[in-house]
């Protein structure tokens, strides 16, 4: 069975606008009275579109609007189009669709594009949660929100399917037949005598008729793309050296400009001392800038190396010193009931089943953590009296839109934010303060292309990390059950300071982030309650890959293996046992089989240990096994099952589920954001390791299709890794750890 | 002075001490090879000097002689697949793809010198390049996959 898209069964419709030379397939959108007020530009019944598909005499071009940061969001949106284009998508023209002058008002690119990516589904969920949020703010924000996939999946084929009938019916007005009796194949429409039209010569009569809304969705079971292992578009690029990332741009009159900031972030300049600097080789310029000084020179490396000779004097940064009294603060707030920011799971009574018996008690600890994505932060910017350019591969065009707008006085419509591939993000590309800081030195260098690119130390010492956190748990346990489960955890709030960045508005209300990841989980426990405390702004943190659960999913998860360990019951019929939610418990029995799991021990100096996270819908289950060698634990085998509702590319799959995994066993190895005098004391990867190749274990992953959703896979993967590590570790050696890094206190080969 | 990049010469005024890797992507605008680091830590800036591995961020261009160089535009392009480059497509390596010419610049050597490289000497020379997305398994199975190619020629 098809899906039937007819105009009102989602709250988008598809349609045509004609462009120079062309058609434009996307969404269409229409004024209502109180409906999106991002449309305020748009006047009662004007109608304006977001194109997903363009074509003209040169070809096809698809314009996918979610970023790509590396998790295949390209080549994903291309095929959702292809698969009812009925061509082959590597022949098209892929571009993230800023801007485009000719077909469409600016003002409909706010339409569901404010946090592209899968990174949607982080903030959509998170958002859900946010309760106290102004419903006005959220509903301007989250627009169409949730993630590239569950999102586009219906869209982006629909909008296919509206191009593939409209060129049929163009192509049947042609030739004077029945579109009944027109097929499509490989970007031509075929007449009944085999012969074939191009679609790009269509364009035009497409652009002319009215588009072809009442169109059937092809079943999975038809699929030629979707649901089959595939190639990414963007991989012979990116294995040649021939994708273009932001950092990689040139223009005609370009210079480079490094910055140095006070590494106290958000602090000023006492004052600078930059004479040696401006008499070196290549140095045009040296410009004080809001937090900081910017050196213009002729190459990167010059201007760096002038930045780094200029002598500046720092104010004293906006939160305390060092890690010591930042976590100090944070313990502060623990279970002390002015500072409870939430209490979104309370069940049976936890108070009255902690007063008695043997109560277990444990506090754990995660640091905070840079984004440090490979590629640094950089934008390219060049700014005139009617015009603000913006080259950079950000999460959040509009935004970025919107700040340099105000900050260089034009209207919104003459700042154009053309989006680059990312060389990763984890999180740090949905802030754009170093975009904005671009911004103010192509303005003072008015006329000109600035490339602002930052060091390596620049970008891990002034980046927005994962918030530091501590959590207190209490439990207790009776015939070899889990009976309670109390959790505090406290920390500064992310989404407080990420919305006031953004907005420049104080949120009023809780932030569930700080418990997501544990308060949300789908187990039945007889007393089971978490609570949030919110530890005062800090050091500005931000998301990080997979937001909230990065953490809890660390403290929920470990607590639990504890709990199940002093029951002595298995840590993985326990966890079955406890599970009320039918997709979870199935992927937790899924791991058991691929695992041959039979309890967590394993031999001598050999252990397994198993986690769950449910984060952004999805369930997932780790199941890692490791070795207490004499030079350290080495994770021999990691198998992870996740349930993500319909696979539509397994390969990509696959990679991301992975990628998460490694992302989150690599943090919780040897990977800590501290600070020191203010500055964070990490500057570059040699005191940020990461994993390497030798410690990467194998893998085997399954995704399961039982729930009724279909879910991005961007982020789950990382919640259940850490833990799933420790307890494995627990298994191996007896130690329980219960801060991050591990290496505080075991050493890994 | 002189330096020859991927079979052509080209004449550069710069600083002596100035790293190759900012002489290839500020002077010769050649932008395959990464800036990551700067130190020596992440591999992306990786090239090769009449065939050996260089961390293009850490040699000075006075430091390189008429030695030549290859970056990743000259090892391979998307017409003309060097068998590491074919490999990593068919084993869809990249994520981000940013550390990406380092990795396939470091098999590529690597696989010259010691074609029938074991999984433990795989994993040593490539544990030299970072990856932040985590593409590491899908490295190891390309590596393997190259070496078996190269050696059925
Ligand atoms: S940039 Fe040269 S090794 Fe990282
Ligand atoms: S693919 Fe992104 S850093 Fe390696």
């Amino acid at each position: 069975m098809g899906i039937v898209g007819t105009v009102t069964r989602r709250t988008f419709l598809i349609g045509t606008a004609a462009i120079a030379g062309g058609v434009a397939f996307g969404t269409y959108l229409v004024k209502r009275p109180i409906e999106n007020p991002l449309l305020a530009d748009l006047k009662d019944g004007e109608a304006a579109i977001t194109p997903y598909i363009k074509i003209d005499a040169s070809g096809i071009t698809l314009i996918t609007p979610r970023a790509d940061k590396g998790q295949g969001a390209y080549s994903i949106q291309a095929r959702l189009i292809a698969e009812e284009l009925d061509f082959d998508p590597a022949t098209a023209v892929i571009t993230p669709g800023m801007p485009g002058p000719a077909y469409y008002n600016s003002a409909v690119l706010e339409e569901g594009v404010p946090f592209p990516a899968y990174d949607d589904s982080a903030i959509a969920e998170t958002a859900r949660q946010f309760m106290s949020v102004p419903a006005k703010l959220m509903s301007m924000q989250m627009t169409g929100g949730s993630s590239t996939v569950p999102d586009g999946h219906h869209k982006m084929r629909m909008a296919g399917a509206v191009a593939r009938e409209t060129l049929k019916e163009a192509a049947a007005q042609q030739v004077g037949v029945d579109r009944s009796q027109l097929t499509t194949e490989d970007g031509h429409v075929v007449l009944p005598d085999g012969k074939r039209i191009a679609y790009t010569e269509l364009a035009t009569t497409a652009a002319s008729i009215e588009p072809i809304t009442d169109v059937q969705l092809r079943p999975s079971s038809e699929w030629k793309h979707l649901g089959k292992p595939t190639q990414r578009l963007d991989m012979p690029a990116k294995c040649t050296g021939t994708e273009k990332y932001g950092i990689d741009l040139v223009v005609d009159g370009m210079v480079h400009a490094a910055v140095r900031a006070n590494p106290g972030v958000g602090a000023g300049v006492k004052s600078f001392d930059a004479s040696s600097a401006e008499a070196m080789r290549g140095v045009q310029k040296v410009i004080a800038i809001k937090n900081g000084v910017a050196v213009i020179a002729d190459n990167t490396w010059r201007a760096w190396r002038a930045a780094d000779a200029i002598d500046i004097t720092w104010e004293q940064g906006p939160y305390p010193e060092n890690t010591d009294a930042i976590f100090a603060e944070i313990e502060k707030v623990i279970d002390q009931d002015e500072f409870r920011d939430h209490r979104n799971r309370n069940d049976g009574d936890v108070d009255t089943a902690l007063t008695a018996g043997d109560v277990f008690e444990a506090t754990y600890k995660v640091p905070y953590l840079a984004h440090a994505p490979m590629e640094p932060m950089n934008a390219l910017v060049r700014v005139t009296d009617t015009e603000c350019e913006i080259w950079t591969g950000t999460q959040i065009p509009l935004f970025v839109r919107d700040h340099a707008a105000a900050m260089t006085g034009l209207d919104k419509d003459q700042v154009l934010v053309y989006v680059q591939p990312m060389g990763g993000s984890f999180g740090h590309k949905l802030e754009d303060t170093h975009v904005l800081q671009a911004v103010e030195i192509a303005i003072a260098m008015k006329g000109t292309p600035v490339k602002m690119v930052w060091s390596r130390e620049e970008d891990m010492t002034h980046d927005y990390p994962r918030p530091g956190s501590i959590a207190k748990g209490r439990g207790t346990v009776s015939n070899g059950q889990v009976e309670t489960f109390d959790l505090s955890v406290g920390q500064s709030s992310l989404m407080a300071d990420w919305f006031g960045r953004l907005t420049g508005l104080a949120i009023p209300g809780p932030d569930a982030t700080i418990t997501t990841g544990s308060w949300d989980q789908p187990f039945a426990i007889p007393n089971y309650r978490v609570t949030g405390y919110r530890a005062p702004t800090m050091v500005p943190v931000s998301s990080w890959r997979s937001v909230g659960a990065s953490g809890n999913g660390f403290f929920h998860d470990c607590l639990l293996d504890e709990l199940i360990h002093k029951a002595g019951a298995d840590p993985l019929a326990e966890r079955i046992r406890l599970c009320m939610h039918e997709d979870s418990r199935k992927v937790l029995e899924k791991v058991g089989e691929i695992s041959g799991w039979d309890g967590p021990s394993m031999g001598e100096n050999r252990g397994r240990g198993v986690a769950f996270c449910l984060s952004f819908g999805v369930p997932t289950a780790i199941v890692t096994e490791v070795t207490n060698t004499e030079a350290g634990i080495t994770i021999d085998k990691v198998y992870t099952v996740v349930d993500v509702g319909e696979v539509l590319d397994p390969t990509n799959l696959e990679a991301q589920v992975f990628g998460g995994v490694v992302f989150g066993m690599a943090h919780a190895m040897n990977c800590e954001t501290t600070y020191e005098n203010y500055a964070a004391q990490q500057n570059n990867y040699h005191a940020y390791e990461g994993m390497r190749l030798y410690q990467t274990p194998e893998f085997e992953t399954v995704a399961l299709t039982n729930a009724k959703k279909i879910r991005g896979i961007g982020e789950p993967s990382v919640p259940p890794a850490a833990p799933s590590l420790a307890n494995a570790i627990f298994a191996a050696t007896g130690k329980r750890i219960r801060e991050m890094p591990l290496n505080k206190h075991i050493d890994f080969v | 002075m002189q330096i020859d990049v991927n079979g052509k010469a080209f004449e550069v005024e710069v600083e002596p001490e100035m790293p190759l890797l900012w002489v290839l992507r500020d002077e010769l605008g050649i932008t395959g090879p990464k800036y990551g680091c700067g130190i020596a830590q992440c591999g992306a800036c990786t090239v090769h000097v009449d065939g050996f591995v260089v961390r293009s961020c850490q040699l000075a261009v006075r430091d390189l002689g008429n030695r030549k160089v290859t970056t990743i535009e000259g090892l391979g392009s998307p017409e003309a697949l060097h068998a590491v480059q074919a490999a990593w497509i068919e084993h869809q390596v990249a994520q981000c793809g940013y550390c990406q010419s380092g990795q396939i610049m470091q098999a590529a050597s690597f696989l010259k010198t010691n074609p029938n490289p074991s999984d433990e000497q795989i994993d040593a020379v490539m544990s030299s390049n970072l990856c932040r997305c985590g593409t590491y398994p899908r490295i190891r199975s390309a590596v393997k996959a190259a070496a078996k190619k190269l050696q059925e020629g």
